[in-house]
C-alpha cells in the first residue's frame, strides 16, 4: 500500500510540471499584458513607462527563462507577489479568500449529501412512484435554472419585498458590534441563501448518482437472494444493498476535493463574496499572472491529490480491489 | 417584475463592464426630476455625524493614489490625498494645498504658495520638502506609475522655502497646472523606501479629509472624518466603500437601503425607480450631462476611409437623435465634437450633419460609390463599399448602437459586418496595430481642453491614442498654440476653430454624449449637481441629527 502511493506521488510531479508548463503559457501568451492594461487608453502614461513596468514585473526575459525563474522559487514554496499595487504575496491573497470559499463550499457539499443521497436512494426504491418523478423534475430544475437569475429573485423576494434576509455579503457591517449569538446569527443568516442556492443547483448530479447506483444494486443476484431468504424489506434495503451502492460515492467524495477550494465566480459576484472565484478572475482579467499561476498551481495540487485520495479509499472500503504488489 | 428585472440584469451587466469608467464630473444641464425639498435646509446648521457607504464593482488595489489606476482604488484615495490644485464646483482651477499660486509672463515657471497650517494623519506637518519628494517620486524610475507623463515634462524644480516651491518648464504648456492636482506623499514615511512594499499601500496617511480605518480585503473600506483637515472636518463621521462586483445586486443593496448612492442604468432610471414606493421614499434622483462622449472613429490609413466625403456621408446617414431615443431613452444628447455641450470650450457654430439620407448619397456619388449593379450596395471599380465595425464585448450599448449602424448605413449601400471582441485583444491586436475599419468605442471629456494626445497627427502608431491616424497641418498647429495659452479666453479661441475643423473632416462620427444619472439617499443636506457634477461638495453634505441612520462611539 505504501510502496503503491509512493509511486502515486513520484508519478504526480511529471504531471504537475506538464500542467504547470500549459498554464504558464495560456496566461502569458493571452493578449495584453499588465502593463499595456495600464497604458491602453491613458494619455498620462509616458512614452518610457511601457518599458518601465516590463522590467518591474520582469517581463523583459524570454518566457522559458521566466517559467523556469518561477518553478526556482515555486520548488521552495514561494509562489512571489501579486502585480497588484498593494504589494500583497500571492499567498497572503489566497489565505484571505480561502477561508470564505472553504466555508460555504463544505456546508453546501454537506448539506447536498444529505439530502441527495436519501433522495437518490428512496428514488430508486420507489422507482418510477409520483415521489420518484417529482424528485427527478424538482432536481433538474434546480440543475437547469440559471443560479444568477435565482438568486437575483431570491435576493429581491427575500430581501427587498420581505426583509427577512440580507441580500449580499458574508457579515453585517456593524458584525464587530454584535453579541456573540448576534455573530452567529448574523452568519447563518447572510449563508442562508447562497448555500440553499448552491445545494438547489447541486442536488441533481449526486441523486441520479446515488439512483443509478441503487437501481443496479437492487437488480443483482444477491439482493434477489436475499429476499428469497425471507430477510425484512428494511434489512435488505439498506444493509445489503445501501452499502453496495454507496460505493461509488467514495469516488466523488476524492474528486469533489479540488471543487472545494474553486469558487464560482458568478455566485460570489452575486453575493458579494470575496472568495477564490473572484479573485481568480480578477486576477486573470488583469493579467495578475503570479495570482493566476499561483491559484492554478493550488487547483492541480489538490485535483492530483483528490484522484489519489479517491483511489486508495476505494481500495479501503471495497474489498474487492487490491493493488499490485512489486 | 420577473421579466423586467431580468432584462435590468443583462443591460446592466454590459453597461459598467470593460472599458467604461465611472465619471462622476459633469455638467447640470437643468433637467432636474425630483425636485429636492430645500426648505429645512435654511434654519438648520450642519451637524456632525452618520455615516455615507457607496459601493464599487472592484476592490481596490492599492491605497496610494499615484501608483493605482483603478476607479476604486482611486474613488477611495482621493478623500485621503490631496493635491496642490483643484477644480471648483464650476470647473475653475482652485488651491487646494497650495493656497495661491504665480505664473510667469512666458509661462515657463510656476511658483506654488503653500498652505501652512497642514498636518499629515500622523501628525507631522507637511511641508514644500513633500511636494518636492512627490515630484522625484513621481519621475523615479523605480516608482511604478502610469501618470508619470506631465511630470517628465518639468525642467526644474526648486524649493525655495518650506512652503514655496518652483517649478521650471521647457516650454510654456497649459495642463501643468492642473498636473498638480496629483495626490501629494508624505516624505517622512516614504523617503528612501520601495514603495512597492510600502505599508502605505494598506494603510495609506495623507492629508485629506478623511483618514484611512480598514480595509476587509474584497469587502469594505472605511474611512473616517479627519477632524484637524485644514478645509474643516467634513460633516459625515465615515465613507464605507462596500465591494459589490455584480450590478444588478447592488441595485438590489440600494432599494435595500444599504448602499446611499448609486448609478443608475436608463433602464432602472426610466421604469424601475419612479413607481416604486420603497425607492421614492428613500432616494432622489439626479441628472446631468456625464463627462464622456461615444463616437465611431474611421481608419484614415484605410481606403475609403481616407476620402473625406465617405466620413461626411456616412455622418449624414447616422441617425443620432433615433439613437439617444431608442438606446438612451433619451437620456443623452447628440454630440458634434470632442467636447461637453455648454462648456467654455465647446462650440455651437460648427458643420452640423443632421440625418439627411439623399445627402449622403450625394457625397457617395461625388465620391465615386454608386450602386452601379444594382445589388443594393453600393460600388466603386468592382470594389463593394463593405466594412467591418468593431467594438469591445461586454458592452451592450456598444454592441446596440453597431447593430443600430449596420441598418442605417445598409439603407444609403453600405455593408457592415459586426465583431466584436475581447477589450485587450481588440486594443492590442486590432485598433494599436491599425488593423480596422471603424470602431465603436468612448472617450472621457477631461476638464483641461487639451486634444494634443488623441488629435495630433505624430500621435499615431504604438500604443498612441490617435489610432485612427487622423492627419490635418492646420489643426495640429492649433494643438500645439492651444497647449501653450493659459488664459482660458485666449485659449478657447484655438479650441473652437479646431472644432470647425473636426467637424468638416469627420474623423470620427460623434455620436452622443449621456448623462450621468444619480441616486443619492434624502437623509443628506446639501447635494445639489453643479458643472462638476455631483459630489464636488461631498465633504459639505450632512445629516440631519434626526435622520441619522448611523451611530458611531467616539
Amino acid at each position: 500500500m505504501l510502496n503503491y502511493i509512493a509511486r502515486r506521488l513520484a508519478g504526480m510531479v511529471p504531471l504537475l510540471i506538464g500542467i504547470t508548463i500549459i498554464c504558464f503559457a495560456v496566461i502569458h501568451l493571452a493578449p495584453g499584458d499588465p502593463a499595456q492594461f495600464l497604458s491602453s487608453m491613458n494619455p498620462k502614461f509616458s512614452e518610457s513607462a511601457h518599458e518601465k513596468f516590463v522590467k518591474l514585473y520582469g517581463l523583459d526575459k524570454p518566457l522559458h527563462v521566466r517559467y523556469i525563474d518561477w518553478v526556482k522559487r515555486v520548488a521552495v514554496l514561494d509562489f512571489g507577489e501579486s502585480f497588484a499595487p498593494d504589494g500583497k504575496t500571492v499567498m497572503e491573497k489566497i489565505n484571505e479568500r480561502m477561508p470564505v470559499t472553504i466555508y460555504l463550499n463544505v456546508a453546501g457539499m454537506v448539506l447536498i449529501f444529505f439530502i441527495a443521497l436519501p433522495l437518490g436512494v428512496l428514488s430508486a426504491y420507489r422507482q418510477n412512484s409520483i415521489f420518484d418523478k417529482s424528485v427527478t423534475v424538482f432536481v433538474f430544475v434546480g440543475f437547469a435554472v440559471p443560479t444568477f437569475w435565482l438568486a437575483l429573485m431570491c435576493m429581491y423576494y427575500f430581501g427587498v419585498v420581505k426583509g427577512w434576509l440580507p441580500i449580499s455579503g458574508l457579515k453585517s457591517y456593524n458584525y464587530d458590534q454584535l453579541t456573540t449569538l448576534g455573530k452567529m446569527w448574523d452568519i447563518v443568516h447572510h449563508a442562508f441563501l447562497p448555500i440553499v442556492l448552491s445545494v438547489f443547483g447541486g442536488l441533481a448530479g449526486l441523486s441520479r448518482f446515488a439512483r443509478n447506483s441503487m437501481l443496479e444494486v437492487l437488480g443483482e443476484e444477491y439482493v434477489t437472494s436475499a429476499r428469497a431468504r425471507g430477510l425484512s424489506e428494511t434489512r435488505v434495503v439498506f444493509k445489503h444493498a445501501l452499502k453496495n451502492a454507496l460505493l461509488p460515492v467514495v469516488t466523488i467524495l476524492g474528486l469533489s476535493i479540488p471543487g472545494l477550494i474553486g469558487g464560482s465566480v458568478i455566485f460570489e459576484s452575486i453575493f458579494s463574496i470575496p472568495g477564490m472565484g473572484q479573485l481568480f478572475y480578477q486576477s486573470v482579467m488583469a493579467r495578475d499572472y503570479p495570482v493566476v499561476m499561483g491559484v492554478l498551481v493550488l487547483g492541480a495540487i489538490l485535483t492530483l491529490i483528490g484522484n489519489l485520495v479517491a483511489d486508495i479509499s476505494y481500495g479501503l472500503v471495497d474489498p474487492r480491489i487490491r493493488y499490485g504488489k512489486k | 417584475m420577473i421579466l423586467r428585472l431580468f432584462v435590468a440584469v443583462i443591460l446592466s451587466l454590459g453597461l459598467f463592464a470593460c472599458g467604461d469608467k465611472k465619471d462622476d464630473s459633469a455638467e447640470n444641464q437643468k433637467v432636474s426630476t425630483t425636485t429636492k425639498k430645500v426648505t429645512a435646509k435654511v434654519n438648520k446648521a450642519p451637524v456632525n455625524g452618520d455615516a455615507f457607504i457607496e459601493s464599487s464593482l472592484g476592490d481596490a488595489t492599492g491605497l496610494i493614489y499615484n501608483i493605482t489606476s483603478d476607479s476604486a482604488s482611486h474613488d477611495a484615495a482621493l478623500k485621503i490625498y490631496n493635491g496642490l490644485v483643484e477644480y471648483d464646483k464650476d470647473l475653475n482651477i482652485v488651491g487646494d494645498l497650495a493656497k495661491s499660486w504665480d505664473i510667469s509672463e512666458n509661462g515657463l515657471e510656476i511658483i506654488f504658495h503653500l498652505n501652512e497650517n497642514v498636518r499629515w494623519h500622523d501628525g507631522q506637518p507637511f511641508t514644500a520638502a513633500d511636494v518636492e519628494f512627490t515630484y522625484k517620486f513621481m519621475i523615479d524610475d523605480k516608482t511604478p506609475t502610469s501618470y508619470d507623463a506631465d511630470f517628465r515634462l518639468v525642467k526644474s524644480f526648486e524649493v525655495i522655502d518650506e512652503y514655496t516651491v518652483k517649478v521650471t518648464y521647457g516650454e510654456p504648456f497649459a495642463p501643468a497646472l492642473m498636473s498638480w492636482s496629483m495626490a501629494i506623499l508624505p516624505k517622512h514615511l516614504l523617503e528612501g523606501k520601495d514603495v512597492t512594499k510600502s505599508p502605505l499601500l494598506r494603510k495609506p496617511v495623507g492629508t485629506g479629509p478623511y483618514k484611512f480605518q480598514e480595509w476587509k480585503a474584497g469587502e469594505s473600506i472605511t474611512l473616517v472624518a479627519n477632524d484637524d483637515y485644514f478645509k474643516g472636518r467634513p460633516y459625515i463621521d465615515r465613507r464605507v466603500m462596500r465591494v459589490i462586483p455584480d450590478t444588478a445586486t447592488s441595485f438590489l443593496e440600494h432599494l435595500n437601503g444599504a448602499v446611499d448612492i448609486a448609478g443608475l442604468t436608463t433602464l432602472q432610471w426610466t421604469r424601475q425607480t419612479d413607481n416604486n414606493p420603497k425607492y421614492n421614499d428613500q432616494y432622489d434622483k439626479y441628472k446631468y450631462l456625464s463627462f464622456g462622449y461615444t463616437y465611431v472613429g474611421y481608419n484614415q490609413l484605410k481606403k475609403p476611409f481616407n476620402d473625406k466625403r465617405v466620413r461626411q456621408a456616412l455622418t449624414y446617414a447616422t441617425p443620432k437623435e433615433d439613437m439617444v431615443k431608442g438606446i438612451l431613452f433619451g437620456l443623452g444628447i447628440p454630440a458634434t465634437g470632442p467636447y461637453k455641450p455648454g462648456t467654455i470650450w465647446y462650440n455651437d457654430k460648427v458643420k452640423k450633419y443632421n440625418y439627411d439620407i439623399e445627402k449622403a448619397k450625394e457625397l457617395f456619388a461625388e465620391a465615386g460609390w454608386t450602386d452601379s449593379d444594382g445589388d443594393g450596395i453600393l460600388d466603386k471599380k468592382g470594389k463593394k463599399f463593405q466594412f467591418e465595425l468593431m467594438t469591445n464585448q461586454g458592452n451592450t450599448v456598444r454592441t446596440k448602437i453597431c447593430e443600430t449602424l449596420q441598418q442605417s448605413w445598409a439603407k444609403v449601400g453600405v455593408k457592415v459586418n459586426i465583431r466584436v471582441l475581447e477589450w485587450a485583444t481588440f486594443i492590442n491586436e486590432y485598433v494599436n496595430k491599425q488593423k480596422f475599419d471603424a470602431v465603436v468605442l468612448g472617450w472621457n471629456i477631461t476638464n483641461d481642453p487639451d486634444l494634443y494626445d488623441v488629435w495630433f497627427s505624430k500621435n499615431c502608431g504604438g500604443s498612441k491614442l490617435n489610432f485612427i491616424c487622423y492627419k490635418n497641418e492646420e489643426l495640429d498647429k492649433l494643438l500645439i498654440a492651444g497647449r501653450k495659452e493659459f488664459d482660458p479666453e485666449k485659449r478657447k479661441v484655438f479650441y473652437h476653430k479646431a472644432q470647425e475643423i473636426i467637424a468638416e473632416d469627420q474623423p470620427y462620427t460623434f455620436l452622443y454624449v449621456p448623462y450621468a444619472l444619480v441616486s443619492v439617499s434624502k437623509r443628506f443636506e446639501d447635494v445639489y449637481t453643479a458643472p462638476a457634477g455631483l459630489t464636488h461638495n461631498q465633504d459639505k453634505w450632512w445629516v440631519k441629527k434626526e435622520n441619522q441612520k448611523y451611530k458611531f462611539e467616539q
